[in-house]
């Protein structure tokens, strides 16, 4: 039986509250909507709290992924606002089927974090090591000497090396340009050239100017 | 108050002390700023006192004051190491900040390099926020000229709401503009920063809890608490009953938030600047690849770079150092002057006019305080020591330096370094002391503890080179076997201590700062300070350690020490009298190789170079030993030294049983 768009919207909400354990909206659903949840056995609701089951869990974890998936897109690829972002996310993660979804995934170069810095949980695509073909989103290690582009996102979990690049200027949104990649990757942001090692490069991602 | 207590410290332990001036009861003058955008030489503009001034990101280690005078009125200037944001990371960077919160300045002068503008006006706006009396100084303008950007000063002054001054602190441009605005300045309101709302509503409650008055803006307060600053955190938790709801803020905020709130902080203050920047600089078309700038691409290509690195080694070290400053000009002052005139003529003075020997054992003769103490320290170390810190000086202000960083690091990072500890390293080729006292501007512990041992071990000094040079100049062969066999001990011993040190692995940022042709007057004026502060270090060391030496032999304890020292240095295959030497070396490092330098002729080439190694390797001098204990520890340093002394020996053993089993002749 498949699950209308309303339900995602629920599982959505679900997976925020209850996996990332962010602050519950005050209504997670229309009642007739959670019951046919119920029935599907995506959730159980013992007493008043709400449980996801294992096959809601992995519907909510694929929804959560593709509407994250999408505002990457919209925000890395088509340059829509963060603040603009929100809306059409919502209505593409439905139409984004299994196959497009991976393609989109590898598109942007397997993304670990949406825009607004919650996780992507990762799919097949992420741990296969199938070759990755015209990237629009990269690492900077992986950008060729002479190669542009902005800085799409920084990936660390190092605050203190994210404190180092957000002092030296690397920020989203800048341009960026590879001058070397051996020994050492030098690239220059605007008037300013940074040099930095293969681990601190391969936190940086880049969308490439064709 | 709690925090002014380090800076104390650390302030007693500085190079420039010298310089410190009191400055109580005057307004001060305080300069902030990102490393590297010529703060320094501002400073120098603004007092008559010199810091050293280079094209390398963080040399100044603490904080100098000078007096001022600006038309007239008194002031107290305050140059501060470089800082990126108002939340420190390094202990250089606290420094910085603390002065800020507890000196109450009159007038802060943030200096940024104009080119850079975009990147640096996050600091200025923290500045802003914080109620700071801001002077937005625009630096190097010339080079910002030269990239084809044009600044709009007087729109940057009416959308910031602070005076704006262009300057070029090397040439003195646009000084008297900022004097005059130093002057006239009177503080004005400031302009608030919108941060994302739910940063915004947190710093509104925290601001509710904030009761008791700070030196600077409770906002900044606020937003610095926010940004889980500690040093903040304290302070506040002192002052305020209420500490625990304003934790719990702080607590729920971070909560939100999935990355960390000064990253949310920096990227909605970048889409202010932007906006800044976009109504105030142009940007002329695109500029050509200058000759700088191939010149810089060269040296970072490793193909070309490499040829360049060992030209610089040639020319700078060997040629210029090794071969007219050890050679020629220690020639010339030792025969010519020493030997030919000074020491007979003290010698004759001392046997006509002083009956008592042991006199004119302590003032003249062998070991003399002048015919030894002062011949070692003007005659050798004088010219060996002033030829490399003209060669450091200049190599320091073209930027070579983050360059050969970049070139480096991949090895560096083999033996627990990263790229950026060549500086106290080749630092360590002039003075192993002072670069001691440099590795405090590295990141990790772990960093700091390999370099400090590798710079006692394995990187001979100037005075220790230029006579290594001078000794085995006339045995190539010896020189090549030396320089492997020190090279493979840093390496071997570097990556023995990466895996046994525990700490976090090192990661290898910086800024490559454009190359720049160095000024003669800043390398001289430069070279000059540097020499200061070593003769104020060395000469007194080289006195006591004749002394000392006289002493020894009055009291017969050297001969004591130097029998038993004897089968030690048989055992390496050299002779008894270089027994002596290794002792001395004790002094300083450098005064055992001149003495190696005084028997060099009873020597094979292969005796030298197990001479010259064991010497290398062997205890640093006094000096460095005592800056150790410091900045180290007395632990450390004790551990490092009972593991010094034993391993060099051992090497002096291994290198002549190969050499003499392989039958080598140098």
């Amino acid at each position: 039986m498949e699950i209308t768009n309303e339900e995602e919207e629920i599982l959505e909400r679900l997976w925020e509250t209850l996996i990332e354990k962010k602050k519950a909206p005050k209504k997670i659903g229309r009642n007739d909507l959670l019951n046919k949840l119920k029935e599907s056995k995506h959730i159980i609701i013992p007493k008043d709290k709400i449980k996801l089951t294992e096959k809601g869990y992995e519907a909510a974890q694929s929804v959560i992924r593709r509407h994250r998936l999408a505002e990457r897109l919209f925000y890395d690829v088509l340059n829509i606002r963060k603040s603009k972002i929100e809306k059409p996310s919502c209505e593409f993660e439905h139409v984004l089927s299994g196959e497009v979804e991976e393609s989109i995934c590898t598109l942007l170069g397997h993304p670990k974090e949406c825009p607004h810095g919650n996780q992507i949980p990762s799919g097949k695509c992420c741990s296969s090591n199938s070759e990755i073909i015209n990237k629009i989103v990269s690492s900077l290690s992986e950008l060729k000497k002479g190669q542009s582009g902005k800085i799409a996102y920084i990936l660390t979990q190092n605050h203190k090396k994210l404190q180092k690049l957000m002092a030296l200027g690397v920020l989203p949104g800048k341009p960026i340009k590879l001058i070397q990649n051996f020994p050492s990757y030098v690239f220059q942001i605007q008037h300013t050239q940074i040099v930095i090692d293969k681990d601190m490069a391969e936190d940086i991602y880049i969308k490439i100017r064709k | 108050m709690k925090l002014r207590v380090k800076n104390k410290e650390k302030k007693s332990q500085s190079c420039h002390n010298s310089l410190n001036e009191n400055i109580e009861g005057l307004k001060k003058i305080v300069l902030v700023g990102n490393p590297n955008v010529g703060k320094s030489a501002l400073f120098n503009r603004l007092s008559k006192a010199y810091v050293t001034v280079s094209n390398y990101p963080g040399t100044t280690v603490t904080i100098d004051i000078s007096k001022a005078i600006i038309q007239g009125k008194k002031y107290g200037i305050m140059d501060t190491p470089g800082i990126y944001s108002l939340t420190p990371i390094t202990e250089e960077e606290r420094v910085a900040r603390n002065v800020l919160l507890e000196q109450k300045p009159e007038v802060v002068l943030h200096v940024v390099d104009a080119k850079n503008i975009e990147r640096m006006l996050h600091l200025t706006i923290e500045l802003i926020e914080a109620k700071l009396p801001v002077i937005l100084v625009l630096n190097i303008m010339d080079e910002s000229e030269e990239k084809g950007l044009r600044i709009d000063i007087e729109e940057l002054e009416k959308i910031l709401n602070i005076p704006v001054v262009g300057t070029v602190s090397t040439t003195g441009k646009g000084i008297n503009v900022l004097k005059k605005r130093i002057i006239e300045f009177k503080r004005k309101k400031i302009k608030k920063t919108e941060y994302n709302p739910i940063l915004e509503d947190s710093t509104k409650a925290i601001l509710k809890n904030l009761k008791e008055t700070y030196p600077i803006s409770k906002k900044a307060i606020s937003l610095l608490l926010l940004q889980g600053d500690k040093d903040i955190e304290k302070l506040v938790k002192n002052k305020e009953p209420d500490f625990k709801i304003i934790k719990k803020i702080i607590d729920e905020t971070k909560e939100k938030h999935n990355r960390p709130l000064k990253y949310l902080m920096t990227i909605d203050r970048q889409d202010k600047i932007k906006n800044i920047v976009n109504k105030t600089v142009i940007q002329d078309k695109k500029i050509k690849l200058n000759f700088r700038e191939k010149l810089s691409r060269l040296m970072m290509n490793p193909l070309t770079g490499i040829p360049i690195f060992l030209a610089v080694i040639y020319f700078g070290l060997y040629q210029f150092v090794g071969v007219f400053g050890a050679g020629t000009l220690v020639d010339f002052l030792e025969s010519s002057v020493f030997e030919a005139h000074i020491n007979p003529y003290i010698d004759n003075f001392l046997t006509t006019y002083v009956p008592w020997v042991w006199l004119q054992n302590l003032i003249g003769m062998d070991y003399g305080i002048i015919t030894l103490g002062l011949r070692y320290a003007i005659a050798i170390i004088f010219p060996i020591v002033a030829t490399f810190f003209i060669v450091f000086s200049i190599i320091e202000d073209t930027g070579y330096l983050p360059r050969l960083a970049m070139l480096i690091d991949r090895i560096f990072k083999k033996i627990g370094l990263n790229g950026r500890a060549v500086i106290p390293m080749v630092l360590g080729f002039g003075c192993d002391t002072m670069a001691t006292i440099v590795t405090r501007t590295q990141e990790t512990k772990k960093e700091r503890i390999i370099t400090t041992l590798l710079l006692a071990l394995a990187i001979p000094c100037s005075a220790q080179l230029g006579v290594i040079f001078a000794i085995l100049s006339g045995y190539p062969k010896a020189l090549m076997v030396w320089i492997f066999t020190t090279t493979m001990v840093f390496l071997f011993i570097g990556y023995l201590a990466s895996k046994i040190i525990p700490g976090e692995k090192p990661y290898f940022y910086m800024e490559v700062p454009p190359l720049r042709t160095p000024k003669l007057s800043n390398v001289l004026t430069k070279t000059y300070t540097r020499m200061v502060w070593y003769f104020k270090e060395v000469l007194p060391l080289f006195i006591l350690a004749s002394i000392l030496i006289w002493i020894g032999k009055l009291t017969g304890l050297f001969d004591l020490i130097i029998s038993g020292l004897e089968p030690i240095v048989r055992f390496v295959g050299l002779p008894n009298e270089t027994a002596s030497t290794f002792l001395y070396g004790f002094f300083r490092r450098d005064y055992g190789v001149a003495g190696l330098y005084d028997i060099q002729n009873i020597l094979t080439g292969a005796q030298l170079v197990v001479a010259a190694t064991i010497l290398t390797l062997f205890l640093p001098c006094i000096a460095q030993l005592s800056i150790m204990i410091k900045e180290r520890g007395f632990k450390t340093t004790i551990a490092m030294v009972l593991f010094i002394v034993p391993f060099a020996f051992l090497v002096g053993f291994i290198l002549n049983l190969i050499l003499t089993t392989l039958g080598v002749q140098l």
